[in-house]
């Protein structure tokens, strides 16, 4: 079964990559949400049984084939299913699906083969994402690893006729190859010196290692799986792909690029918690690194102007936040996290692509504004999920940040507490400027080329302000043909509503899962995640065992009995270790977390009321502040010109050195020179050789009699 | 009778044969110098053949002469192709195969 879950987007890649050229479009786009809807059925169901089992024995293995064997060497294909993949797969094909459907819509003006085209990428993405969290050890995780990067490319490059996709697409793979390099290398360093590479059986052996006080082969492992991680996850210094791959068609943005794929670094390293946190120093470089890309990412966000920039580096900066919480050990806060974020951003990313797809390709929100009148869906949705990131109290935002920012103080990290709480109202500042730019003041977008009639051929939406309501199902939507709309903004037709709309409730209602336990609530995906972390189940261990090693994690949470975040702490794994919050510090970390609670808030209001007051009521305040600071301004605008520098100190370096050593000397002089050489030695050789073939019969003659005397003397006179 | 007289008269007809290949300007002529030249062998073939007591000397002297009747046949109806191509029997006049 567990297989099935992976193999179903598999299979509806197969069918569109094959034959989606002769498919219309309704079959194609039907058949891969529906094989993204079964999916997400299965993974239901397996994620079902799995809460049915006991919390230490919560583990579904499968095993497809012996993948290969060599001496002691032996790896299968093997999916394993646990609290933390389940998390995962839910996310993916959940959210999956719902961008699947919105993309039916969204993509309709494509013909049919780049249609069929779009879904099979989707699909096999998809397929993609499930093997690399499936995936019982480090290799199947890395085909999967691989898998997305190559899916990713193949969607950033889907408009390949425009120069900037095709170059963005570059960017993101050749990048990635930097962070795929060091994540192999740390996964051969592993098999080195673990000698598996399953992750139950390193978590196990790992866990019998000391920690490493001082730099060790594991923290060389753990830092180059983090390296492989800021690839993947968009982190300094390798985060400079993510907001170029807004080439792309924004589902695929919404998809890949912030729900899915980016988080892949981070469940890697909540996959090898326990590796982890036998690496310290490793994990205050994580933790460093995560805070910087937050702060970083937040500054270059509140200058933006591309409505799908902003959200890519808002979406750096989160993944900051993940890793951030990552370092510091709080590796269920950082999941925690990544599964709201999913929501809401995912939720942003639709909204801007319907905003988008209103404005026919608008993308610069100095051009938009006064859109919430016309385009009322997307406003709320959009909002709701503003507010969820910004962290406003009862959203799904707020429980996720202020448990990573509550960790981060609690573990001493003051400084990055600090960095934390910063980020956290440049996020609401930049998500409310976003807002107010784009939906409230006066309308700034060119009417004329929203009310044009027959873009993309001719083909009509055939709904206006009252639209989508009036369309029961998209198959309807999409049988309307040619009909012409009235010149009107439309707002998100159904299939895009509707993943809008649950998206929405996610962002509200995701967070519900892990409320804190100081606000008299229960923190169920934090138990939920804490066997993962902690490595309590094992499921290679005979049954007799495993009552023992429920026994065992009785015992580690005994001393905290009555501790409200017992679960919390175990969630950390060395939590006991470090003899934590003891049973009396109870009410004061309760105490501390309301506290900080109250100034995250109060933050997040901050910002909000900042960019309302920047934007909408003094709208010359942040130009003159950009008159007034415009170094600062420019500087933040290029991005810190990271782009311009790692063109200068990488890629004009390796391309000097390819065109004046490779190419004018290696390829030309050597190579080339070798080839000729060979060539003109034969035709030196053969003109010389060429004047004994006379053509006359007695010189042959002359040649064989003389040849024979010779061979004659040699054997007389020898 | 020694064998060394046979040998020398042996040695003497190649001789003649190798330098009527080498120096006459007649494809006939060289034919049958060649003709010379295997006849010396064949005569060598059989003193040694005598001298040891064996028939196998007479036995190759047969394929040689077997051999040279064919080659006969075919050099000279090679002279009369060549003969009819180009009017000249000179060896000299047959080089155009070449580079």
């Amino acid at each position: 079964m567990l297989a099935l879950i992976p193999l179903l987007p598999f299979a509806g890649f197969l069918v569109n990559a094959t034959m989606g050229k002769r498919l219309p479009k309704g079959v194609s786009g039907g058949l891969a949400s529906v094989a993204m809807l079964a999916a997400f059925a299965v993974a239901a169901s397996q994620v079902w049984s799995l809460m049915g089992m006991a919390p230490e024995a919560r583990e579904i293995n499968q095993v497809l084939f012996n993948w290969m064997a060599t001496g002691r060497f032996s790896l299968d294909m093997g999916f394993r299913l646990d609290a933390l993949s389940a998390v995962m797969i839910l996310v993916i094909t959940g959210i999956g699906s719902l961008i699947h459907i919105y993309s039916t819509a969204y993509m309709h003006e494509e013909t049919d083969a780049d249609f069929a085209r779009y879904f099979s990428c989707l699909n096999l993405f998809v397929f993609f994402m499930l093997l690399l969290v499936l995936g019982a050890n480090a290799l199947v995780m890395f085909v999967g690893w691989e898998g997305v990067g190559l899916c990713s490319y193949l969607l950033i490059g889907y408009y390949y006729e425009k120069a900037s996709a095709s170059d963005a697409a570059k960017k993101a793979f050749v990048v990635n190859r930097v962070g795929d390099y060091a994540f192999i290398l740390g996964s051969l360093l592993l098999f080195w010196t673990v000698g598996s590479l399953d992750f139950v059986t390193i978590g196990q052996t790992v866990k019998a290692m000391p920690v490493e006080t001082s730099f060790g082969v594991l923290s060389l492992i753990t830092l180059l799986l983090f390296i492989g991680a800021t690839g993947k996850s968009a982190q300094i210094p390798l985060y400079v792909w993510l907001p170029d791959a807004m080439e792309g068609p924004t589902p695929v943005s919404a998809l890949i690029h912030a729900a899915t794929m980016v988080t892949a670094g981070v469940y890697m390293i909540g996959r090898n918690a326990v590796l982890f946190e036998h690496a310290p120093i490793t994990l205050g470089v994580i933790a460093t690194v995560g805070a910087a890309t937050a702060f970083l990412a937040g500054t270059i966000g509140l200058v933006q102007n591309d409505i799908k920039r902003v959200l890519a580096y808002s979406t750096v900066s989160q993944l900051g936040y993940m890793f951030l919480a990552m370092g510091v050990g709080a590796f269920g806060a950082g999941i925690f996290h990544l599964y709201t974020h999913a929501f809401f951003k995912a939720c942003l990313f639709l909204g801007s692509g319907a905003v988008i797809h209103a404005l026919h390709g608008e993308q610069d929100i100095r051009h938009m504004g006064g859109l919430k009148k016309h385009l009322p869906v997307t406003y709320w949705t959009f909002l709701i999920a503003s507010l969820a990131i910004a962290g406003v109290p009862a959203l799904a935002g707020f429980f996720s940040k202020d448990e990573i920012l509550f960790d981060t103080f609690r573990h001493g990290h003051t400084a990055l507490w600090v960095v934390g709480v910063l980020t956290s109202l440049m996020t609401a500042t930049y998500m409310f400027r976003l807002v107010f730019l784009t939906f409230h003041g006066e309308e700034r977008f060119d009417p004329a080329t929203v009310g044009a009639h027959g873009h993309g051929g001719g083909h009509g939406h055939g709904h206006d302000d009252h639209g989508h309501d009036a369309h029961a199902a998209p198959a309807s939507h999409a049988g309307h043909g040619t009909h012409g709309h009235g010149g009107h903004l439309h707002d998100a037709p159904p299939a895009m509503a509707l993943a809008l709309i649950v998206l929405a409730i996610g962002s509200v209602a995701a967070g519900y899962i892990g409320v804190p336990h100081a606000l008299g609530g229960h923190n169920a995906l934090g138990e939920w995640l804490t066997p993962v972390f902690a490595l309590e189940n094992t499921q290679q261990a005979p049954p007799a065992s495993l009552n023992a090693h429920a026994g065992h994690a009785a015992a580690v949470e005994g001393p905290m009995a009555g501790d409200a975040h017992a679960a919390e702490a175990t969630a950390h794994g060395t939590g006991a270790a470090h003899g934590d919050p003891a049973s009396g510090e109870t009410h004061d970390e309760t105490a501390l977390e309301l506290t900080l609670m109250g100034v995250s808030s109060a933050i997040a209001f901050l910002g909000i009321g900042l960019a309302a007051f920047l934007w909408i009521r003094n709208r010359h305040i942040p130009d003159q502040m950009a008159q007034s600071f415009s170094g600062v301004h420019r500087l933040l605008l290029h991005k810190y010109y990271v782009d311009e520098a790692y063109d200068a100190a990488i890629v004009q370096p390796i391309k000097a050195f390819s065109i004046h050593g490779l190419w004018k000397v290696a390829d030309a002089r050597v190579i080339d020179g070798a080839v000729n050489g060979a060539g003109a030695l034969v035709n030196a050789a053969s003109s010389a050789l060429r004047l004994l073939q006379t053509g006359s019969v007695k010189t042959y003659a002359a040649g064989t009699f003389l040849g024979a005397v010779l061979l004659l003397a040699f054997f007389l006179w020898r | 009778m020694p064998i060394g007289y046979y040998l020398a008269l042996s040695g003497v007809l190649f001789a003649i044969g190798a330098a009527g290949v080498f120096l006459r300007r007649n494809l006939i002529t060289l034919l049958l110098s060649v003709e010379i030249m295997l006849n010396a062998v064949n005569l060598s073939f059989v003193a040694f053949g005598r001298q040891q007591g064996s028939v196998d000397g007479q036995i190759i002297t047969f394929f040689v002469m077997t051999v040279a009747a064919a080659e006969a046949a075919v050099g000279l109806a090679l002279v009369i192709a060549l003969f009819r191509h180009r009017e000249s029997l000179n060896p000299e006049a047959f080089t155009s195969l070449k580079w």
